[in-house]
């Protein structure tokens, strides 16, 4: 740009300009920078406690004031308080049969779905679609007492089954996320599969399923850390301690043992424990997370 | 076209292909549909039913009219988490469509290593719920926590915490903070659909970063905004897993939230008619907010309909 300055022969006052253009930038610049920096300290800050804490000793954890690094670095935290208290192997397999089940209910049912929005042609399309989007909204709260009376009287209480069956009715955001992409794919694709043969099924599981790779994973993923991470439908449900999740048990940890005495540090490990599946899948699939939360931008 | 469809044949066959297409969608939408009648619609009609019902699965159940709804009026319980719920709504609402805006707006610029800034402010918020609320617990402990470290750190004096009835409340809006991630993320997709042809435009125009703020970025991300205040204010009347984790409602009531007195009322008390009451209290409260907030978005959001079709 400079060059351009002296070609046009306006050399002193645009180049002055802009380099005082050009500092302005570079200020605005470093401020941001320094603004991010901080406050992704700040983001941090709570995760590098929660090490910090897992791997303190019962004596760190007794001192007057907070270690900033602990004293010395308890490991053996995690394998301990994974069994001091509660059988949590238990509660990882549990918790994985949920999930896994879970998800493949999701999967099957939005597939399902979400093609019969995007592809059929029937009769009260529209309004049902309406019907789907407006139940997003709706608080589940509302629904809570009489669905528990429900499971209460299928004698499904302190099963899995009020946890993973209703999975398998589709869920609003997800039918919503599928149908949004299928929409993006070329009605011509159908057509060439129906002149080979294909009826409706064949299209989805020929054709719009291989295409649609990216959506499937930000649909097993999103699904997968909600099973994983629930909480007030297993707090419900699961009554009997052998068969909680592995979120309930760690919570239990805290609500559940009144005033006597549990070491923090075996607390914290197993949180962290409880949290790391979420963040491998986090670090693995970020990007179809991120296309996931984007596209609900879309519903305005 | 038309001509084909005069011919009596052939719009017979048009008939029975398009009911047999609607067969087919029924079918395919089916799993929604069932669900939607024996998860959504029914229930909620159940429940309807039963907050006119004095029932605990264990006895028979009674009619008893509105009796359930005099009874809220005059629950001291029922209109104090109401008012904790509020102004929990008010402060989370506000102070995080504020903060995750401005995190958007930093993360919408070119600078080194964007993309792991961009995944350290969006980590809390895939975070489990519960999980969290127990570190933030910890990071509450008013002897060693880490708030106080870090108050004493710079040399203020350590506070109470969850333990004091004026600052549980915003502890738990200080936690929530921490997962703005997923609302900024919807921010930051926002901006970044905004033409740059625009800022263009109005720096020829003369504007400086101030009107481009208020005369570009705020119309253009208007849906957006719209969006994301609807999600957080229905989101934060429902909250409860903080509550009842941190502080189980305590101290002194002073975090029972409206869906904690709800699970109370319902599966610690097992009364079932009073808690479907309040679950259709709460179902109005949230479908009037958001009313509230859809009719003034006419004032305020700014749609391009026309110039882009959709």
């Amino acid at each position: 740009m400079n060059t351009v300055g002296r070609v046009m022969g306006i050399r002193t006052q645009f180049a002055e300009k802009w380099h005082s253009r050009r500092t302005r930038r570079l200020v605005g610049h470093v401020i941001v920078y320094v603004m991010v920096m901080a406050g992704a300290l700040i983001f941090l800050l709570p995760l590098y406690y929660l090490l910090n804490i897992a791997l303190s000793s019962p004596e760190s954890l007794g001192k007057y004031r907070m270690e900033w690094i602990p004293r010395p670095i308890m490991w053996s935290n995690f394998s301990e308080g994974w069994v001091e208290y509660y059988d949590f192997t238990e509660y990882l397999r549990n918790t994985m049969y949920i999930t896994s089940l879970a998800v493949i209910g999701q999967l099957l049912s939005n597939i399902l779905v979400a093609y019969g929005f995007a592809r059929v042609r029937f009769a009260g399309r529209n309004m049902w679609f309406i019907v789907l989007l407006g139940t997003m909204m709706l608080p589940g709260q509302v629904t809570l007492v009489p669905k528990y009376v429900i499971f209460a009287k299928l004698k499904w209480v302190n099963t899995y089954k009020p946890l993973i069956v209703p999975q398998y009715f589709a869920s609003a955001f997800y039918v919503f996320l599928l149908r949004q992409f299928f929409m993006t794919l070329p009605r011509e694709l159908d057509d060439a599969a129906r002149i080979d043969g294909c009826g409706h099924m064949g299209i989805l599981v020929r054709i719009l399923l291989p295409l649609s790779k990216a959506p499937l994973v930000a649909v097993a993923v999103f699904s997968f850390v909600d099973n994983w991470s629930a909480f007030f439908d297993p707090l419900i449900y699961l009554n009997d301690p052998k068969r909680w999740t592995l979120v309930l048990g760690t919570t239990s940890l805290i609500t559940g043992w009144g005033n006597r005495y549990i070491h923090v540090g075996y607390v914290m490990a197993v949180v962290t424990l409880a949290i790391i599946p979420v963040l491998v899948i986090y670090y693995f699939a970020q990007r179809y997370f991120i296309e996931g939360i984007t596209l609900t931008g879309v519903l305005k | 076209m038309s001509d084909l469809e005069t011919s009596p044949k052939v719009s017979r066959h048009r008939l029975r292909q398009a009911r047999k297409e609607t067969i087919v969608g029924y079918f395919f939408i089916s799993p929604w549909l069932v669900g939607f009648f024996v998860w959504i619609a029914g229930p909620m009609l159940m429940s309807l039913v039963m907050s006119f019902l004095k029932t605990d699965l264990l006895t028979p159940s009674n009619f008893v009219g509105f009796e359930h709804y005099t009874r809220l009026v005059e629950d001291e319980l029922f209109w104090k988490s109401l008012r904790n719920t509020a102004y929990y709504s008010v402060l989370s609402v506000s102070l995080g469509m504020c903060l995750s805006l401005v995190v958007a707006m930093l993360m919408n610029t070119r600078i080194k290593g964007i993309t792991l800034f961009r995944t350290i402010y969006y980590l809390p918020a895939i975070l489990p719920a519960a999980p969290v609320a127990i570190l933030w617990r910890q990071i509450f402990n008013p002897d060693k926590g880490l708030a106080n470290s870090v108050l004493r750190l710079i040399g203020l004096p350590p506070q109470k915490w969850l333990y004091s009835e004026e600052w549980a409340l915003p502890c738990l809006v200080l936690m929530n903070l921490w997962g703005i991630g997923a609302t900024m993320m919807i921010y930051l997709a926002g901006l970044q659909s905004i033409p740059e042809e625009l800022y263009e435009a109005s720096e020829i125009d003369g504007a400086g970063s101030w009107s481009k703020l208020r005369y570009v970025t705020l119309p253009m991300l208007s849906p957006t905004i719209f969006f994301n205040l609807i999600m957080s204010i229905i989101g934060s009347f429902l909250i409860f897993t903080s509550s009842y984790v941190m502080t189980s409602g305590g101290p002194n009531n002073a975090t029972l939230t409206y869906v904690l007195y709800l699970y109370r009322n319902g599966f610690e008390y097992f009364k079932f008619g009073y808690a479907s009451a309040l679950a259709w209290v709460l179902f109005f409260i949230v479908l009037a907010l958001s009313a509230v907030v859809f009719r003034s978005s006419t004032a305020w959001v700014y749609y391009e309909s026309e110039s882009r079709g959709e």
